[in-house]
């Protein structure tokens, strides 16, 4: 074989086949063209949606005049807020515990905080929904002022978002060394001081990364949304999904866009933080 | 919704483990033991599994007759199975067995789409590699609910596929709210779940093995056979329980995308709650989806623990 390979083009550098760049082109076009279209017709002045006439903004500010949509979003990020500050804290607590001790069963006590996460959606909110029903919280609240209101939302979304935290907030703590607690201790702190000085700030990268992602996870859920709010609330996914029952609208794409945005900039933060640091920690 | 951050994570995770540390027992400091795992323990009892506890009762349950008239919301509790009899009737049975299928062929699409791009992004230069990586996560950072409406939107009759179709003198094709609608919904909206797995056991291959059987003469193409798809069968087979799980629990894609014509046991269940009213018999269903859940992580576990020998 006296073949001179070229670099790049060695029997593993299967990187640079040209069959492969096709496939990738072709996946991530049937991946993205969807999203872009929805983005980009939400832009567009032709109101049934299909040619593209012009660019205006006037999808945006109908969006924006719809109380009913508006109200829904604020709802929405509410139930995100609230969600957010009482799963942080519950998962990082959680954390902390399987992270600090050894107790028997550990293994099953962590299949059991899985559980929300590999359990099918609309099984959980069936059985939220039945529980609320059964114990009347579903009738008390809606006497309740705004955004007490939403309570039964709450209650469901942090129960599905804290193991998520607790995970992210975890897999950050696996990396701390312990002498630095000890080197606190050493030093004249309580456990309480060492708690807030040094073990808090560690955290704190996956504190924000595990917050980003319970915010975003409430404001994009639907299913369990579906079946615990009562009548009189409505979130925003839920508005949307009456809408997209509809029919096609470009006020709906103009919504749907800001929704994109908010999650996409929360996550793209989230991710930054939970990546492992690489050089230039210090 | 598990995100495939996470599922890396845990993976991570579990992978660094704890090893070297000596932790703490949990008798050393009580207090602090139950001031911190309370809540969190405390919020999963009472608002998960209490509920699917009531779940658990109603699918035992009938509705209650009341001077000979169904009652709408009194019940007799733990009546029997006449539920999960009802469940395994023709009609459901069908609908129990299309869901299955559905998620399988979704699944088997997702991997053969997703085994080049993991496969892809492995081999591509550093420089890239996060960029294509992002590129495939990113989506799935959008709402379920948009991405099934942008979907819509393409399919539709007067969507764009029936467009380009039409400029070439093609069509107009019936491409939403049928089997090939959900299908391709599904695989559209889990493919990520699917590239994160394999792509985590591309990555950690040893490349000198491939080296290896080329160098023996084998081709590229039984090496990828005989080498590359062995050695990452425990991403596979993660990968192929990430997407069938949420598949065959689906409500969103096969309502939205299926209409009538495709309906799988997701929305069966959601008739029961809301149009139907027939509670007990909606729980008895949503206890069938979660034994056929559970039984997939079972199998994943029993076949994750049997390929760990292979795991080099």
């Amino acid at each position: 074989m006296a073949d001179q390979l070229k670099p790049g083009s060695g029997p593993l550098d299967y990187g640079n086949r040209l069959w492969l760049k096709i496939l990738f082109g072709v996946i991530f076009f049937m991946l993205y063209v969807p999203i872009i279209t929805l983005v980009a017709f939400s832009f567009n002045t032709d109101r049934r949606g299909i040619v593209w006439r012009g660019f205006t903004f006037d999808n945006y500010v109908k969006a924006w005049n719809n109380s009913a949509l508006i109200e829904a979003m604020v709802n929405s990020l509410m139930i995100a807020f609230i969600t957010t500050i009482i799963a942080t804290v519950l998962g990082a607590m959680v954390a902390l515990m399987l992270w600090r001790f050894r107790f028997p069963f550990k293994g099953a006590y962590e299949a059991f905080m899985g559980l929300p996460i590999v359990i099918p959606e609309i099984c959980m909110g069936v059985a939220l929904l039945l529980f609320f029903n059964e114990t009347g919280m579903m009738g008390a609240i809606v006497a309740l002022p705004w955004p007490l209101n939403l309570s039964n939302i709450i209650i469901a979304h942090v129960a599905f978002c804290f193991p998520f935290v607790a995970i992210v907030v975890r897999s950050r703590l696996v990396g701390f060394n312990r002498q630095l607690e000890e080197a606190s201790k050493d030093l004249g702190a309580s456990e309480w001081q060492t708690f807030w000085k040094v073990i808090v700030p560690f955290m704190m990268p996956g504190l924000v990364a595990g917050a980003l992602l319970a915010f975003t996870l409430s404001l994009d859920d639907f299913v369990i949304t579906f079946f615990t709010s009562g009548p009189e609330t409505v979130t925003f996914p839920v508005k949307v999904y009456s809408l997209v029952r509809r029919g096609v609208s470009p006020e709906i794409n103009a919504a749907s866009t800001v929704l994109i945005v908010i999650t996409v900039v929360a996550t793209v933060l989230a991710m930054k933080l939970q990546a492992p640091q690489k050089s230039g920690k210090g | 919704m598990p995100s495939p951050f996470l599922l890396a994570s845990i993976q991570g995770s579990q992978e660094q483990g704890e090893s070297g540390r000596v932790l703490d027992n949990w008798k050393d400091n009580k207090n602090v033991f139950w001031t911190l795992a309370g809540p969190g323990t405390f919020w999963l009892l009472v608002f998960f599994i209490l509920p699917l506890g009531f779940l658990f009762v109603m699918s035992f349950s009938d509705k209650a007759v009341i001077d000979g008239e169904i009652s709408i919301t009194e019940y007799d509790y733990l009546t029997g199975i006449s539920n999960y009899i009802r469940s395994v009737d023709a009609l459901y049975l069908t609908i129990i067995w299309k869901s299955i299928w559905v998620s399988a062929l979704a699944t088997v699409l997702c991997l053969l789409t997703a085994y080049p791009i993991a496969f892809g992004i492995c081999f591509a230069s550093e420089r890239w590699k996060p960029l294509l990586l992002l590129l495939v996560v990113l989506p799935f950072w959008i709402n379920l609910l948009i991405r099934t409406y942008a979907l819509i939107a393409v399919f539709r009759s007067q969507g764009y596929v029936n467009l380009a179709l039409g400029t070439v003198g093609l069509g107009p094709f019936d491409m939403l709210y049928n089997n090939f609608a959900v299908i391709f919904g599904l695989v559209y909206v889990y493919m990520p779940f699917m590239v994160l797995p394999l792509y985590a056991t591309i990555e950690r291959l040893d490349k000198s093995f491939l080296e290896a059987s080329l160098d023996l003469g084998a081709s590229q193409f039984t090496t990828f056979l005989k080498v590359t798809v062995p050695l990452t069968m425990p991403g596979i087979i993660t990968g192929v329980i990430l997407v069938f799980i949420p598949c065959l629990g689906s409500f969103l894609t096969p309502d939205l995308l299926g209409g009538a014509n495709a309906i799988m046991i997701g929305n069966v269940i959601e008739r029961q709650f809301k149009a139907a009213n027939d509670w007990p018999f909606g729980a008895a269903l949503s206890f069938m989806l979660m034994y056929a859940t559970f039984a997939a992580l079972m199998l994943r576990a029993f076949l994750a623990k049997r390929s760990a020998g292979v795991d080099v």
